[in-house]
């Protein structure tokens, strides 16, 4: 069973379709990765996830509850990282986390001060003084302290370090080990290709691609280098066969999965003096699809 | 070393002018037209010396010297010389509001915003913000001195010279230099804007509290004040420049000490040390209700200390309103004196309307509080976990209730108790008590109007502010411009019985009381159908 699904959602503002029609559905203790450019609808179908936003049509559903109606009820199993977190100013960052640990229910102290640690947290501090990257540690570490069914997070790492980057994945693979979901929006391709199960992309309010990583890559095809005795001067007339660039001497260039046979074929009568294959980079795969050209990769 | 310390100094005090080019000539405007119009009034008010010898002997009141300062020229007690006493101290405590306001927007929120780090990057000195700030808030504070002295001299009256005038205007820029650079000081002091401005309106109310116990007790202490300085330049009577050049003295040497602490700390430290906050949010914390009372507490208290004290300084002045009325005639045209009714029991109603309409502000501020957590994006935090939106809007709604029977029970004890202690004939205070809390119903009349302006309209809230002043003038000002009686129908406040000189009329009490109901609940309504949003 799904734990979190939309079906047709869509979100006006005014005549401004912010979201049209969204069909993402996480599965239970899967990472679902959520992708897009910026002012894509990523965070305003969170919002109407969370029961903040009102859907114009579509439904969305947590727990097979109605996202708008059942909000309270949801929310006792779901925990939630605003991608802006603002915190009040004069409250500190020790009295948020309690707070905001209460206001969903339950409480776990050895969790909490554990993940303070990790996070390398001072709670001590009002949360005027902190920078982005400590308010999000406070967002996070009250979300991970939560003994959660559902994880969703908006681009939860944004003002993180590297370090502090890491320790979120940490945590983020502790909760799917203990059989958690999660709905991960982000930015950042190596997160997402390292924790997520699923990927869905998000373009101008219209979800144009879903599938795992495996699906995905396979839709691009693979990178090939390749250095021959011969030139191959008709090497962009094969068919399959697109953005060919010139790399010390070799060419590489990118291949259709249902013609590499073919290519491989062609290329070996010229002399094969070093060939490498790769799956194509998830920023190629991404660029591609950010940039909403469809046609061919990064040339 | 000037280079050092100074470059840029120029340019910043005119980027600060261009920032507030409209700020700063309407607070320089504001003041100057208040003193032209309120020494108008009071020549219109007092149209001979008879009459304004009668309001002379009342100053003898010490609660009147507390509230506006020893009492001079009082055997002759001229127009300039009653306007002067009257207005001069309140004015300034107002302009050194506008230094401590202006003086911290320029420092310690720029520091907190991160914006001087960017000017200090360029080739600016170190000391350069700090000086063009005090250099920015000296001219504004010259040109107001000027100008309020200009305007009073024009209006021609014969009591109101030139050279009064003129120290009128100085003693109010002095007061608002010498604020100006004690701001610019505890803005080095603390370390965020806030406590700056805490520390700040806490020495301005400090300097007023100190000076009006040494003007009722003794002198000395009066001397420890700034304030207890300026009033005692006795404008249009003595005209006594001295204390006034004192207190422009004293910005010099404030303003120097600000600038050295400037160039010894860090950018973004100082001195006074920074607390530790708790690790742990204290289990009064932890619920919608308590989140919102926790934000609210430190401006709650501050208000119903305020409430307390408007009531006790209108309570003072109980005992002298039977002079007061017997020798003014315009108030006698606003009064009718009634039978049965000492003329203060008269009097109640209009002062309890004016306070309550006062005592609306934090009751309303207590409702919308929860449209501006909307606004900075805070609420998510809190819909977003297991908490329901009647839940969170009652939470505020029921502060907003407490804060109006606080604020107005507040307004009028501090009426009756202080107006029985004054007294020689005593006073109801339980009178006073009741009176106050019949204008109940009316202000959660206005709770309703603001929830169902939250939950439908949330675009504009701003509106009930505009009732609310609407309502202000038609009650206060009604009687005197003879407005139809219908105009006071359309506010909540015109169906408010005035105790003493009414019966409670629980019917109109009980009306207006469902109406607030009707509004807070379609306003609920509203409130969970509509999106959150910034």
């Amino acid at each position: 069973m799904s734990v979190l699904k939309t079906v047709g959602l869509t979100k006006k503002f005014g005549d401004f379709a912010a979201l049209d029609g969204v069909d993402i559905e996480v599965g239970e203790g899967e990472v679902y990765g959520f992708i897009g450019p910026n002012g894509a609808g990523k965070s305003t179908t969170i919002r109407v996830l969370l029961g903040i936003l009102k859907a114009t049509e579509g439904q969305a559903a947590i727990f097979g509850k109605d996202a708008w109606k059942d909000a309270v009820e949801i929310h006792k199993r779901v925990a939630y990282v605003p991608g802006d977190v603002n915190l009040w100013p004069n409250l500190t960052g020790g009295e948020v986390i309690d707070l905001f640990i209460k206001l969903r229910g339950g409480n776990n102290e050895s969790r909490r001060e554990e993940l303070i640690r990790r996070f390398d947290l001072d709670p001590s501090k009002k949360c005027r003084t902190y920078s982005k990257g400590n308010r999000q540690k406070v967002a996070l570490v009250a979300a991970l302290a939560s003994d959660a069914d559902l994880y969703i997070l908006d681009e939860p790492t944004s003002g993180l370090d590297p370090l502090m980057e890491r320790v979120f994945q940490e945590c983020i693979k502790e909760a799917k080990a203990e059989g958690k979901s999660i709905l991960l929006s982000s930015h950042i391709l190596s997160e997402v290709e390292k924790l997520c199960d699923k990927v869905a992309i998000i373009r101008q309010g219209k979800i144009i691609e879903t599938g795992t990583l495996k699906e995905l890559r396979h839709l691009t095809g693979t990178m090939l280098l390749v250095e021959t005795k011969e030139p191959m001067p008709r090497l962009h007339e094969v068919k399959g066969v697109r953005g060919i660039e010139q790399k010390d001497g070799a060419l590489s260039f990118q291949v259709d999965q249902e013609e590499l046979d073919n290519v491989v074929r062609y290329v070996s009568g010229f002399g094969i003096v070093r060939m490498e294959s790769a799956p194509p980079t998830l920023e190629e795969l991404f660029m591609r699809h950010y940039e909403g050209t469809g046609t061919g990769g990064a040339v | 070393m000037n280079q050092h310390y100074f470059s840029g100094t120029g340019s910043l005090s005119r980027f600060i002018l261009r920032r507030d080019r409209i700020r700063i000539p309407i607070w320089i405007f504001s003041f100057v037209f208040a003193t032209v119009v309120i020494a108008v009034a009071f020549i219109g008010l007092y149209e001979n010396a008879q009459e304004r010898q009668a309001i002379a002997a009342t100053m003898e009141n010490p609660a009147m010297t507390a509230m506006v300062g020893p009492g001079y020229g009082l055997d002759n007690y001229t127009a300039g010389a009653m306007m002067a006493h009257q207005m001069l101290l309140m004015t300034a405590v107002v302009v050194g509001l506008m230094s401590v306001l202006l003086v911290i927007r320029h420092t310690r929120t720029d520091e907190e915003e991160g914006r001087i780090e960017m000017v200090r990057s360029l080739p600016v000195g170190r000391l350069s913000n700090v000086t063009a700030t005090l250099t920015v808030l000296f001219l504004v504070n010259i040109v107001l001195a000027v100008l309020t002295g200009i305007g009073l001299y024009a209006l021609n009256i014969e009591s109101m010279d030139l050279e009064g005038s003129l120290l009128y205007g100085t003693a109010l820029g002095a007061t608002g230099m010498v604020f100006a650079s004690a701001t610019a000081v505890f803005a080095q002091l603390s370390h965020n804007a806030r406590s700056a401005m805490g520390l700040s309106i806490g020495f301005l109310l400090a300097a007023y509290l100190v000076r009006a116990i040494g003007d009722v007790s003794s002198e000395a202490i009066a001397w420890l004040s700034p304030l207890g300085w300026i009033v005692r330049s006795e404008v249009y009577v003595n005209n006594v420049w001295w204390p006034v050049l004192l207190t422009v003295g004293a910005a010099i040497v404030l303003g120097g000490l600000a600038m050295y602490l400037n160039s010894i700390r860090d950018l973004g430290a100082g001195f006074l040390p920074a607390r530790a906050g708790k690790v742990h949010a204290s289990p009064l914390l932890l619920s919608p209700l308590g989140l919102a009372l926790r934000l609210q507490r430190t401006g709650f208290i501050a208000w119903a200390i305020g409430m307390y004290v408007l009531g006790a300084s209108y309570g003072s002045v109980m005992g002298d309103m039977e002079s007061f009325f017997a020798d003014v005639d315009l108030m006698q045209d606003l009064l009718v004196p009634m039978e049965g009714f000492s003329l203060a029991e008269q009097f109640v109603p209009t002062l309890m309307a004016v306070m309550t309409i006062i005592g609306t502000i934090p009751v309303l501020m207590a409702i919308l509080k929860v449209k501006g957590e909307e606004k900075n994006g805070r609420i998510e935090h809190v819909l977003g976990r297991a908490v329901s939106r009647n839940r969170l809007l009652g939470s505020y709604l029921l502060i907003s209730l407490i804060a109006s029977f606080v604020m107005i029970s507040l307004a009028g004890l501090g009426l009756g108790t202080v107006a029985d202690a004054t007294m020689e004939e005593g006073f109801d205070v339980a009178m006073a008590l009741q009176a106050a809390l019949a204008y109940l119903p009316a202000v959660w009349v206005m709770i309703g109007l603001t929830v169902l302006l939250i939950g439908w309209l949330p675009k504009f809230t701003g509106f009930i502010w505009l009732y609310l002043a609407f309502s202000f003038f038609v009650v206060y000002l009604g009687s005197l411009f003879q407005l139809p009686e219908w105009v006071e129908k359309i506010t909540p406040f015109g169906y408010v019985s005035a105790i003493p000189i009414e019966q409670f009329d629980w019917t109109q009490a009980i009306g207006l009381t469902v109406v607030a109901v009707g509004l807070i609940v379609i306003g609920f309504a509203g409130y969970n159908k509509r999106d959150i949003g910034k």
